[in-house]
């Protein structure tokens, strides 16, 4: 399936993470996943929110650069060798490679949801959606 | 179309012969009655009877800008209190400001070289310029007020600020030409977008920016995005203001008007004059002045001049754009810069904003080797995946080693609206003086 990811520019100074909470908390909008890739001098905070659209227009408003994008998800079943049986082994097989991922624990008790951007994002939808 | 074609295109001799009358006056003038000039021409031996060729102007010292500032308020006016009519004033950033005093005469001079200088631009009665310069001491606001205001065209005061009211008197007034600063301008579009206007859609088609150093990329970049034609307009308090020199449409460098300023450059190092054709710092005698003439003001402004006649038919000289600031020139290992250098060199790469600072280090000693290039990151360049900004980085990093040959680290940052929004864009900024997210 397909999930919508907010994406923010953020230096890699004290304050800016909570910059970037305060103002999802000042939309009431709720996170339920966030991940940085960082180096020294910034860092992209991705998230997924129960209101994305609010979620970035409030990030906006307080001066972050951000964006909206459409992103891949697939459910993971909480067993060994989940990710790997119903994920990555089906992608590397076809030669997609992953740019980056992140997990978060799903609504539905017992599974996990994994949210990641490909080398093709297309025909890994169409490999993930058999699983 | 040619305002005054008497002056415009007047042959060299013929301006050459007005330039040293004029010259020889306001000499005269200014020894009289300013004790600064008059010291000031004793110790280097020099009497107004000396002055017998244009090229003697060589032999007067020059004024800079310390000198308004030891003689601050009136030290240098020509004239009592009471034949003033307008003060204006530099901003000022540290010390005393520069006080411009204007005789009767002087402003009527001004309004005239102004409205030259729109005409120049292509303006006519029929436009309606909306002037988004600062209202007050500063002289880029009523300068082009009363130039737009003689020329008979519609003049909307808008002054600064207020970009969403900006843009709504744009579009109901039917704003045909915008006089602000170039960063400005590219303020008024990212506005514009983000409120849904498109200002193709208006009528507006002409741009007379000034007030600050800008390169042709950014010309390139506004004219693209309010599509209108970005001119150039030049001047200095300690000058007159606005309508030094103006572009014409033929944008071929800046029309200096020589029937009232005589200019010379000079290498800033030893004071030499250059010959034309040569860049270095421009210097300014203003011969037609009444409530305060300068002699060889040093603009520090670094630019070089052409003689040949226009495409348009004028023959006064013009001058290059502004390569920069002879205070601005950065000295990186050995190699001098001037941020425009740099500002063209980061436009070249895709979607990167004129928006970025360039960071020195004047406390440390020993960091004056180190350049660091501060890129705001816009919505065009910014990007979820950390290889691309990477990418990004390495490839501004490796533009500026490449074209300026200078090392310089690429950091990227938050935009930080501070450093535009008000008036002239600060882009050379010392870390203690940081502004802060």
């Amino acid at each position: 399936m397909k999930i919508k990811q907010v994406s923010v520019f953020a230096e890699n100074t004290k304050g800016r993470l909570l910059a970037v909470l305060q103002a999802l908390e000042g939309a009431e909008v709720n996170l339920r996943a966030i991940s940085v890739s960082e180096n020294a001098d910034f860092g992209i905070v991705r998230m997924i929110m129960d209101n994305p659209d609010k979620g970035i227009a409030a990030l906006k408003e307080v001066g972050f650069t951000g964006r909206l994008d459409t992103m891949l998800s697939a459910e993971i079943p909480d067993v060994p060798s989940g990710m790997l049986r119903t994920v990555v082994q089906p992608l590397s097989e076809s030669g997609i490679n992953v740019d980056y991922f992140y997990a978060f624990l799903d609504q539905e008790p017992g599974t996990a949801r994994i949210v990641l951007k490909t080398s093709d994002d297309d025909k890994a939808e169409k490999l993930l959606k058999n699983k | 179309m040619i305002r005054h074609p008497h002056f415009e295109t007047m042959s060299r001799s013929e301006l050459e012969k007005l330039q040293l009358e004029r010259l020889k006056k306001t000499v005269a003038y200014v020894y009289e009655r300013v004790p600064f000039y008059r010291s000031g021409m004793q110790k280097l031996g020099v009497n107004p009877e000396d002055i017998r060729t244009l090229s003697d102007v060589a032999r007067l010292p020059f004024t800079s800008k310390l000198d308004f500032r030891d003689n601050y308020p009136f030290g240098l006016a020509c004239v009592p209190q009471d034949e003033i009519v307008r003060v204006h004033s530099s901003s000022g950033t540290t010390g005393k400001p520069v006080i411009a005093p204007y005789t009767q005469k002087d402003v009527e001079v001004w309004a005239e070289l102004v409205a030259r200088s729109l005409v120049c631009a292509g303006m006519t009665r029929e436009d309606i310029l909306q002037n988004a310069y600062g209202y007050g001491l500063f002289t880029g606001g009523l300068g082009l007020h009363y130039g737009a205001e003689r020329l008979g065209a519609t003049v909307v005061p808008a002054s600064t600020g207020n970009t969403k009211r900006q843009l709504m008197l744009i579009q109901d007034l039917g704003t045909t030409a915008i006089s602000c600063t170039p960063s400005y301008a590219l303020i008024l579009h990212e506005t514009a977008q983000e409120m849904g206007i498109d200002l193709h859609q208006s009528k507006l088609r002409l741009g007379i920016l000034g007030a600050e150093p800008w390169s042709e990329n950014m010309r390139i970049d506004i004219e693209d995005k309010l599509g209108i034609t970005a001119l150039s307009i030049y001047g200095l308090t300690e000058i007159v203001g606005p309508g030094v020199s103006m572009e014409c449409p033929h944008k071929t460098g800046l029309h200096i008007w020589e029937d009232n300023f005589l200019v010379e450059i000079i290498d800033p190092a030893t004071g030499q004059v250059l010959p034309y054709g040569e860049q270095g710092e421009l210097i300014i005698t203003t011969i037609d002045k009444e409530a305060q003439p300068v002699l060889r003001f040093r603009t520090k402004d670094i630019t070089s001049l052409n003689i040949e006649t226009c495409e348009c038919g004028r023959t006064m000289a013009r001058m290059a754009r502004i390569a920069g600031r002879s205070d601005d020139m950065i000295r990186v290992r050995g190699v001098s810069v001037f941020p425009s250098q740099i500002e063209s060199v980061l436009l070249t790469v895709e979607g990167v904003e004129a928006q970025y600072m360039i960071v020195v280090d004047r406390q440390n000693a020993f960091a004056s080797d180190e350049l660091e290039v501060w890129v705001e990151v816009s919505e065009d360049i910014f990007s979820d995946e950390m290889t691309q900004m990477v990418a990004l980085q390495g490839k501004l990093q490796r533009e500026l080693d490449s074209v300026l040959g200078i090392k310089a680290r690429i950091k990227l940052v938050e935009p930080r609206k501070l450093a535009r929004t008000e008036g002239k864009a600060k882009r050379v900024v010392d870390r203690s003086e940081l502004p802060q997210l």
